[in-house]
């Protein structure tokens, strides 16, 4: 699922791992700073809100909004505190078949 | 449980240099960061960030090195990856490390937990792709992520730094979209004699714009009434400027108008806070050290009001320098003489704040809203829901969650709480002191049950690892 990113990776020749976000396979810098290399693999909408269903990707990148939620194997996180490895399962907080951010 | 002499939150500026000096003084240090790798965030990854990206941060960014491979000192435990939820008397904390709870206790505690961007409330900032432009540059920082297509809104030096670099970058931004205005610039002048002191910074500023209008990158300023639309995703910012209605199409918007202290760390354990009010944020009750009115609780770097990396460091290290002294490591006569240059560095580092805050004011509208836009973006409460609070009796912060839970999402009010304030202070025309915060309590960052299950006690679980 490489879409076109407005978000340009200044090195480009990285070592790569699949995992997979809200169903699809992703291929993504190991060990990158998850928030930031799905954002590099175009994806802007991490998560629904609770509350009126808006989608909502990072904000701050240090950990203190919130707004970066992602279920990792099934535990609500930061993906912006979080690092990309191998598998990793990665819902969307507030659509079908996920628990509630 | 791990105990040292000195227990520090943070390793940004404040933090790394308070660290090491404490280290030099023959105290033990226990430093506590978030984060993988030491730096904060104006710091971030500057350990092992690549050459081309060295290259695009710039000099500034790369002499924090010396602050990181400083904490190599063998009265330094630097516990990375950790996240403190809860601070009490003692001091002690309690935080998460590798899937476990555990806790830490220290004869001082000092808190440097730096800044936050101040929240800029306008209209479809919660939109995907709108994010602040200390996100932008810690995308880079840490993973070499440049933003295309992006438009820069707001006021102040970080906005003139991340343009700069993105220029640096060869993906310059589509346009600068600066709120401050004439007067504001006029207003600044005044200040200009006193900020000469400090004119390394201001030289620093000059560049900036002169690269960022060699890029031919366009800047709007006295901007007003900015808007974020799209879909799904920013699409458009449209604004105020020069008479003229404007609207760019972008993919990215970075949104800046200064930063504030982080006051988290230091409100859950009831340190005063009182208004700034030429900064427009709380900001901790602290002497020339960094002490608080707990007297084993020391607070330094942005987290004790906003002066910038050098300014952080010069106080992390005076914060050492006293507590050496309080733990009976040094003299008093040592510790002023070791405190005098660090003194004189900080007046000069302080000089030119008063320009910027008056060049750089924070951006008015978005101090106090519109009705219809969202302030609190967890729970979705927007600027006229509290007004209505207000005007329903409601007087302060902690009164407005039982009307519609602002501040009460997983954020803990840490972008909303100022706005919150501000609105409420200006329905009831009583002071932002008076008015007050929300009252914080652990867990300061979200805890899980199988974390606390796991609790461990780090001393002797790493001499002898359990199973």
């Amino acid at each position: 699922m490489k879409t076109a990113s407005p978000f340009r990776e200044l090195e480009t020749d990285v070592p790569r791992v699949r995992v997979r976000f809200a169903g699809k396979d992703l291929m993504l810098r190991d060990g990158g700073n998850l928030a930031a290399e799905l954002l590099a693999a175009g994806v802007l909408s991490f998560r629904q809100t609770p509350v009126s269903g808006a989608e909502r990707g990072p904000f701050c990148m240090m950990g203190a909004c919130f707004d970066c939620l992602v279920e990792i194997d099934g535990v609500t996180r930061q993906a912006c505190m979080s690092e990309v490895t191998a598998g990793m399962d990665i819902g969307m907080p507030g659509t079908e078949g996920d628990g509630d951010a | 449980m791990l105990e040292a002499d000195l227990l520090v939150l943070g390793a940004g500026p404040a933090g790394m240099a308070a660290a090491r000096t404490a280290a030099d003084a023959g105290l033990s240090v226990l430093l506590l960061d978030e984060q993988a790798r030491p730096g904060g965030q104006i710091y971030r990854d500057v350990g092992n960030v690549p050459e081309d990206r060295a290259q695009i941060l710039g000099s500034d960014y790369t002499k924090g090195r010396v602050l990181a491979e400083a904490l190599d000192h063998p009265m330094i435990r630097h516990l990375t990856g950790t996240t403190i939820w809860q601070i009490e008397a003692g001091p002690r904390v309690s935080f998460t490390r590798d899937g476990a709870a555990s806790t830490a206790k220290a004869k001082r505690l000092l808190i440097a937990t730096g800044a936050l961007e101040r929240p800029m409330p306008v209209p479809g900032w919660t939109l995907p792709g709108v994010m602040t432009a200390g996100a932008a540059q810690i995308l880079l920082k840490q993973s070499g992520l440049m933003c295309e297509r992006a438009v820069l809104a707001g006021s102040g030096p970080l906005l003139y730094l991340i343009a700069a670099q993105m220029c640096r970058a060869g993906t310059p931004p589509l346009a600068l979209v600066e709120t401050q205005t004439f007067a504001d610039r006029q207003a600044a002048l005044r200040h200009l004699t006193g900020a000469l002191r400090g004119w390394r910074l201001l030289a620093k500023g000059l560049g900036l714009l002169a690269e960022i209008r060699k890029a031919g990158v366009p800047r709007y300023t006295g901007a007003s009434a900015i808007a974020i639309e799209g879909k799904v995703q920013a699409e458009t910012i449209s604004f105020t400027s020069g008479g003229k209605r404007h609207n760019l199409e972008c993919a990215t918007v970075l949104l800046h108008h200064g930063v504030v202290p982080n006051t988290q760390a230091a409100r859950s354990i009831d340190v005063p806070h009182h208004w700034n009010e030429v900064q427009q944020c709380f900001v901790p009750e602290k002497d020339g050290w960094g002490r608080t009115q707990l007297p084993d609780v020391f607070i330094a770097g942005d987290g004790a009001g906003i002066g910038g990396a050098k300014a952080a460091q010069l106080q992390g290290r005076l914060a050492a320098l006293e507590i050496a002294c309080d733990l009976g490591k040094t003299t008093p006569a040592d510790r002023d003489r070791n405190a005098a240059p660090l003194n004189r560095q900080l007046e000069t580092e302080l000089a030119a704040r008063p320009f910027i805050d008056k060049a750089y004011p924070a951006f008015r509208e978005a101090l106090l809203p519109a009705d219809d836009t969202i302030v609190c973006r967890c729970e979705e409460v927007t600027a006229g829901d509290i007004r209505r609070y207000a005007g329903l009796g409601c007087l302060g912060p902690n009164q407005t969650k039982a009307f519609g839970r602002p501040g009460m999402g997983p954020c803990q009010g840490r972008y909303c709480g100022l706005t919150v304030t501000n609105l409420l202070a200006d329905e009831s025309g009583r002071s932002q002191d008076d008015t007050g915060y929300y009252r914080i309590r652990p867990p300061l960052k979200p805890v899980t049950l199988g974390e606390l299950a796991a609790m461990k006690d780090l001393e002797t679980d790493e001499q002898e690892p359990v199973t």
